[in-house]
């Protein structure tokens, strides 16, 4: 109402904003480094930087399908449990002689199935994305036991590459921060260049507007569900090489962490707001305290406050923005 | 009460939006404040009522300098504001909403449900309005909804009522009856501040008018001592030849043909066509069907019955994804909750319903998509510095363009446009009625449905008057008269 008629200039005031607002969580994620290694210098190591993008790339991989899932204003409470029901699988077909290499890209395959159901259930059923899947979070984390019988699934055999996906190096940087940098740049790419990106932020601006406007809604949002379970799917095949067994019990809470990771990074629960290297940067904060405060000693019970803390006045200083 | 402003000055950030405004309010006077979107009606009105404070100036209220520190201060005083978006509470009852913050509790702190019932009763009845108050608010029409906002500002025993815009969204019968109300009234010496961005009814209704352009006042003066084309002119600043600019239409072959179309219970046995080049105008009241009708060619309702024919061939449009794709736009008539994601850059918005050409190879060409809305923005007139300003932030007038622009860049067949000019200030207005007119000129389809009757006379080649669903007349330009669509449109023959 107060915008004058004769055009609106963007304002210095509204630059340093989006500056601020663009590199908050990179600014926190160099503050936390810094105070992490005056503390304990050998935080900057090598071995331990890399050893942290390996901790990380799990966590990331679910958040980057969550970011997705946030960004259209849903959320996705299931992939600690699709992590869980397809590493089952996929360690099933193993031990019953698939190949391993198969067995992974199937395993995708079933994670991207379970998303789907997900998206079905919202858009056909119209139901609340916060419903659904914590509905479906049980079911297959139910399924999970059922299939396991509660017990662990080993005897993966010795496939060289199967090994390499979780515990391997390339060129001296272990593969799944790998895996996850380019599962980065691809969805990087999908969500900033890509008419899929831009109707997945259109979805959580307005989701009237973009349906009237011809987009599809239904089918992006069963296609982004589908997106996050087959990432679920993939960090729990790194899991599952790591282990070397497929626990009934992995990823248990995972959601949760990656949720955190996405309201790191700045995207708003709301959606339509977010990007995804916000995302990249908020698993590097959580890692970063996870990696940092164990190199301090911090004991476990201390580091969920502190983990909870973080999060808690992250999100307070976003708002003060 | 008696109300001067004087000299005020107000600036958000750089933005200066009052510029030394003069105001005066007579007790019991209908007074009207006219101007362009962005002109600071609103702006001038929220810092008498305390929502933003003054930088400069004096405000005095019966001879004494008075400042509200918010709003609650202003409306205990006597002076309540009536903004155009509607503070209802939608899952909450009619009396819910109507002593929100103000309810009657007893010494246990529980509510006096009778009591307020009784009360809310009293001042329906003075309105001559009948809502039962148990109703959910969301349930209500726009217009029920307005008669709810008046009656809780009388329920404060107000002695000024600003209304923004109060007609935009209520029919012909809810205007007149509003109209009565205001009479009524200024009888009890209630002073009116009357926002509006139509002629007619100011000249029905007000005693006296003040014109405001670029954050000053321009004028003010006795409504018998003025007309139309002088406030315009003081409005714009510059002449504006007539309101709905001359056409010469040119009709084609039959684009869309509509036969017997029936959802139950909005619309029934529906048939009109369109042709290339031509407007038709859809007029008839709020809740007569007219949206509905349009929703569902659209393929945003499913309908029960009826056939769509676009270019001599039956089609059957299931979602707007598929409207798209024949060519057809559709400008709704609530651009800030289904036209515009207002958070969204202008150049996000336009290219929403075109993102796929952009990318044939699967990645958006982002010098293709800046050309294109570069283009759509000169085209519109869109005035703005940059394509990556949020919509939000624009005028109402500028922010229907980019709705526009949206569905002008698939290159539409068929555009229908819903309450197009609906919260548009004067010299948009005719710049949107000028780019219908280059439309049709290029052979473009349009279906208009609108509430104000001088844009429906003034730039339909044909008249549709819907009335409870159906189709109750169809005139030519030549014949229409605002008579005739009213009879129509209140199903009288």
């Amino acid at each position: 109402m107060n915008s004058m008629n004769a055009g609106v200039k963007p304002t210095k005031t509204t630059m340093m904003n989006t500056i601020t607002q663009k590199l908050g969580p990179f600014l926190g994620l160099i503050l936390l480094i810094v105070i992490v290694s005056v503390l304990n210098p050998s935080f900057l190591e090598p071995l331990n930087i890399l050893n942290l993008l390996r901790q990380v790339s799990i966590n990331a991989l679910i958040a980057f399908g969550m970011t997705f899932v946030i960004l259209t204003g849903g959320i996705d409470l299931s992939v600690g449990a699709i992590l869980a029901l397809s590493s089952a699988l996929t360690a099933g077909m193993i031990v019953s002689g698939v190949d391993p290499i198969l067995a992974i890209f199937i395993g995708c395959i079933l994670g991207g199935l379970m998303g789907i159901v997900n998206g079905l259930f919202i858009t056909k059923g119209k139901m609340a994305p916060f419903i659904v899947t914590l509905a479906t979070m049980t079911i297959f984390r139910g399924l999970t036991l059922v299939y396991t019988g509660g017990n662990p699934i080993t005897g993966l055999g010795e496939n060289e590459l199967f090994q390499l996906f979780g515990r391997g190096y390339f060129l001296g940087i272990p593969v799944p921060a790998i895996t996850m940098m380019i599962t980065f740049i691809v969805l990087y790419i999908v969500l900033h260049k890509t008419p899929f990106g831009r109707k997945t932020y259109a979805i959580g601006g307005n989701e009237k507007a973009a349906l009237i406007s011809g987009i599809k809604v239904p089918r992006v949002k069963v296609m982004i569900y589908g997106l996050s379970g087959m990432l679920a799917a993939l960090a729990g095949a790194i899991l599952t090489s790591r282990l070397n067994s497929a626990q009934p019990t992995a990823g248990t809470s995972y959601e949760l962490d990656a949720i955190a990771a996405v309201v790191l990074g700045g995207t708003s629960l709301a959606g339509g707001k977010g990007r995804i290297v916000g995302t990249l940067i908020g698993a590097l904060i959580i890692g970063t305290l996870n990696n940092g405060l164990n190199l301090l000693g911090v004991s476990s019970f201390y580091q969920m406050v502190v983990k909870g803390i973080v999060i808690l006045f992250a999100v307070l200083l976003d708002r003060k923005k | 009460m008696q109300i001067m402003m004087e000299n005020i000055y107000k600036a958000f950030g750089t933005n200066q939006v009052l510029t030394g405004v003069d105001f005066e309010l007579e007790a019991g006077e209908v007074h009207a404040l006219m101007g362009e979107n962005g002109a600071g009606k609103s702006t001038m009105m929220n810092v008498l009522t305390g929502l933003h404070s003054r930088d400069k100036g004096t405000i005095t209220i019966d001879g004494k300098e008075t400042y509200f520190k918010n709003p609650k201060e202003a409306e205990q005083f006597g002076i309540t504001f009536i903004h155009q978006e509607l503070n209802i509470w939608p899952d909450m009852t009619v009396l819910e909403n109507l002593f929100i913050g103000k309810e009657l509790k007893n010494s246990f702190g529980l509510l006096r449900t009778k009591e307020m019932k009784a009360l809310a009763k009293k001042q329906f009845d003075r309105l001559a309005v009948n809502i039962s108050l148990d109703k959910e608010a969301g349930s209500c029409s726009v217009g029920e909804q307005q008669m709810i906002e008046i009656a809780k500002a009388l329920m404060t025993d107000a002695k000024v009522i600003i209304m923004d815009e109060p007609t935009a969204a209520l029919t012909e019968r809810e205007i007149s009856k509003l109209f009565e109300v205001i009479a009524s009234l200024k009888k009890e010496g209630v002073s009116i501040v009357y926002i509006s961005h139509r002629m007619e009814e100011i000249f029905t209704i007000c005693d006296r008018i003040t014109v405001m352009r670029d954050g000053k006042t321009v004028d003010t003066k006795a409504i018998p001592e003025t007309n139309f084309d002088e406030v315009v002119r003081k409005m714009v600043g510059r002449e504006l030849t007539d309101r709905f600019p001359k056409r010469n239409p040119t009709p084609g072959d039959t684009v869309l043909q509509v036969k017997g179309l029936t959802k139950k219970g909005k619309f029934e046995d529906v048939c009109f066509s369109v042709k290339a080049g031509e407007i038709v105008g859809v007029s008839g009241l709020m809740g007569a069907g007219r949206t509905e009708i349009m929703r569902a060619i659209f393929g945003l309702d499913p309908i029960d019955k009826g056939e769509i024919w676009l270019n001599g061939e039956k089609v059957t449009i299931k979602s707007p994804e598929q409207a798209v794709k024949s060519g057809i736009g559709f400008i709704t008539e609530d651009r800030k909750d289904e036209g515009l994601i207002l958070d969204f850059s202008i150049k996000d918005n336009m290219v929403l319903p075109t993102l796929s050409s952009f990318a044939p190879k699967g990645i958006i060409n982002e010098k293709d998509e800046s050309d294109f809305v570069q283009m759509l923005i000169k085209r519109l007139t869109v005035k703005t510095e940059s394509a990556e300003i949020a919509v939000g932030k624009l005028s109402g007038g500028n922010q229907q363009k980019v709705v526009i622009a949206k569905w002008v860049g698939i290159g539409p067949k068929i555009l229908i446009l819903d309450e197009p000019t609906r919260g548009v200030d004067v010299g948009a207005k005719r710049e949107i009625y000028q780019l219908m007119n280059e439309l049709t000129d290029r052979g473009v389809a349009i279906i208009m449905v609108s509430s104000e009757l001088p844009e429906i006379l003034g730039m339909s080649d044909r008249i549709l008057v819907v009335h409870e669903g159906k189709v109750t007349g169809e005139l030519m330009k030549e014949d229409a008269s605002q008579e005739k669509i009213m009879t129509l449109a209140t199903g009288g023959q």
